[in-house]
């Protein structure tokens, strides 16, 4: 797998087979995740609900190389990422390059102004300043935040921060994105203004977008979506709803 | 690459300044606590340099005369002055104490200066205002750092003397200012009695049968004409003829002549290593606390710092930002930090030197190490904030 920045659009999504999570030792040993089953295809947005306890922030961790699994299989695109053991040595690059991040909370580098913010990454992937900087503001523009490029995050709305970490997460153009709780601290009109931007921005850049979330006004707008309980998934139609639909429903 | 440090020290900018601001005073005062040590050492040299002697001739087995007490006869310079080799030998006298003038006492070395030409061994090398000492008695040449004008009536013990003369860095090897007065005057005021003690010591003599003999009323005259008159100085400042081992004349006149003799190195060794070593090991001890509480406070503030950024820490590396990044960031803080601090204790420092009431020597070379040592220190003291930043786990940044 290269760990060079990925400019070319992901094609097959994430896969993941069986995927377990087992903590401590012996009798203290706790099965957090007992054979994960999930396939998110390129573009698509699926919903990870599930109650406290049930698993999802362990399969976020496991899916962002942050924490290893037990067992298990994920694919990334075209590569393994994982079978029973890491497949490749640079987690940190594959974090950098090849998964989006979006937190609960925006949690923007509060010394950078909104652009380097953005352009942070390409440029820790030894990209230019200046293309990374313009990859940074083509996103923005996107995302429609150009306006407050220059801003310090201080000077952002909540929605407009959310906006720029979604920016900062498609940036190195990711096969995948984890969102965890991206709509938690936003009102109703907020929250469904952030999940337009991720379908838009899934179907733009052919990203599988994975959202972690709680948010009842958000679950109709999957059209698919994974239940978790007691480690393992189940797999759901969604209502799909249009954004607007959601809003009224 | 966007320079982290660079942007978070901009973004909390005064906050970082007040920090460096402190820091800087506390490295202000570790560099004024090395310009005192200097001080004390150039004090010492200049006394030597000043005194325009080449050898110091003191009473056998001392370390005279600004060590200890040393006493010779004031005729013993013109025996030196028959060695070979020797230029000119004068007599000298050293006395600290209290000089009074305009009812305030100023603390200064009364210096006894035997009359001669101008150049004479003891004498003031260059005025600053007035003229040298010209009369036999009751004129004085100050140091300006005494605060005599010139015109002034000073207070030396039981006489007055008139301020006729200021020169500049006369001073003691403890920094007092120096205060030339005739030779006679200072044998007086060094080694005279008061008149109640004269008196008293007379009336003992004249009790004392082996003084006060029936039939020879001469004796007890010569007995009370002798303790009557002061002898003594406290050195003979010698200078020497061009081509002559200052080593072989101190020999020669230590054996012949049953004094001992100091050469300049020998002085200036004793002046640096025995006079001022103690002080020199108490400024140490101060130096080194300096350097620990700035240490310390250093590796606080960054350490703090980190902590206020752990949430962006853990974001950072998990969006795959290498340790090293990291480390940088922190570290450049920390020299940053430390670079502030320096400009601010070597402006601070400088600024108030000039109001110690001793003599504080900022050496460049003295800044400049001080400057490596903050650097390491503040190299140090990040390591502690770059172990925590390192220990973050970039699964913080994900809920749950």
């Amino acid at each position: 797998m290269s760990s060079s920045t990925n400019a070319q659009m992901p094609t097959e999504g994430i896969l993941i087979e069986g995927l377990t999570k087992r903590y401590g030792k012996g009798d203290t040993a706790v099965d957090a995740l007992k054979g994960v089953d999930m396939y998110v295809a390129p573009g698509e947005v699926v919903g990870l609900i599930g109650p406290s306890g049930s698993g999802k922030s362990t399969l976020l961790k496991c899916l962002g190389a942050v924490i290893e699994p037990t067992s298990g299989r994920m694919t990334l695109g075209h590569d393994v990422i994982y079978d029973n053991a890491w497949k490749i040595s640079d987690l940190r690059a594959l974090r950098r390059d090849r998964i989006g991040f979006v937190f609960q909370a925006p949690y923007l580098i509060p010394f950078l102004d909104v652009t380097d913010n953005v352009a942070l990454l390409p440029m820790l992937a030894g990209v230019s300043n200046r293309e990374s900087r313009e990859r940074a503001l083509e996103l923005l523009e996107a995302l429609d935040v150009a306006h407050r490029a220059a801003a310090m995050p201080s000077q952002l709305s909540g929605g407009e921060q959310q906006r720029v970490s979604i920016a900062r997460a498609l940036v190195s153009r990711p096969p995948v994105i984890l969102a965890d709780e991206p709509t938690a601290p936003l009102d109703s009109e907020r929250a469904l203004s952030v999940i337009r931007i991720l379908h838009e921005m899934a179907h733009r850049f052919q990203t599988a977008v994975i959202v972690v979330t709680h948010d009842e006004k958000i679950i109709p707008t999957f059209k698919r979506m994974y239940h978790i309980r007691d480690g393992r998934t189940h797999e759901e139609v969604g209502e799909g709803l249009a954004i607007g639909a959601a809003t009224n429903a | 690459m966007i320079n982290l440090a660079g942007r978070d020290i901009l973004h909390d900018g005064p906050k970082f300044a007040l920090t460096g601001l402190g820091l800087g005073l506390l490295i202000g005062v570790t560099l004024s606590m090395a310009g005192v040590y200097r001080g004390m050492i150039a004090d010492g040299r200049a006394l030597l340099d000043n005194s325009g002697a080449e050898l110091w001739v003191v009473q056998q087995e001392t370390l005279g005369p600004y060590a200890e007490p040393s006493s010779l006869y004031d005729d013993a310079y013109r025996s030196v002055l028959t060695v070979p080799g020797v230029a000119q030998a004068a007599n000298v006298t050293y006395l600290t104490m209290q000089v009074r003038s305009n009812g305030n006492d100023v603390r200064a070395m009364v210096v006894g200066v035997a009359p001669g030409p101008a150049g004479t061994p003891g004498w003031p090398p260059y005025l600053v205002a007035g003229r040298q000492v010209t009369r036999s008695h009751y004129e004085a040449v100050a140091d300006i750092a005494t605060g005599f004008r010139i015109g002034d009536r000073i207070g030396i013990r039981r006489h007055e003397y008139t301020v006729v003369g200021l020169t500049r860095r006369m001073v003691s090897s403890g920094g007092d200012p120096m205060v030339f007065i005739p030779l006679k005057d200072a044998q007086d005021a060094q080694f005279l009695k008061d008149n109640d003690a004269i008196l008293q010591g007379r009336r003992r003599t004249a009790e004392n049968p082996a003084f006060n003999r029936a039939g020879s009323p001469a004796v007890l005259d010569a007995v009370i004409a002798s303790q009557s008159v002061s002898r003594s100085v406290n050195a003979v400042l010698v200078t020497l003829e061009p081509g002559h081992s200052p080593d072989n004349v101190a020999s020669t006149i230590e054996r012949w002549k049953r004094f001992t003799v100091y050469t300049r190195a020998q002085m200036e060794a004793i002046l640096v290593g025995k006079l001022i070593a103690t002080a020199a090991k108490q400024i140490g001890m101060f130096l080194v606390i300096l350097a620990i509480v700035s240490a310390a406070i250093v590796a606080f503030i960054i350490y703090t710092m980190t902590l206020g950024k752990i949430r962006e820490i853990a974001v950072l590396k998990l969006i795959g930002t290498k340790n090293r990044t990291i480390a940088g960031m922190i570290m450049q803080q920390a020299l940053a930090l430390g670079v502030i601090g320096f400009v601010v204790g070597k402006i601070a420092a400088t600024f108030w030197a000039p109001f110690f009431p001793k003599y504080v020597l900022l050496m460049p070379r003295d800044s400049l190490i001080g400057f490596f040592v903050v650097m390491v220190i503040c190299v140090l003291a990040s390591l502690i904030a770059i172990r925590a930043a390192l220990r973050v786990d970039p699964a913080e940044a994900i809920g749950g």
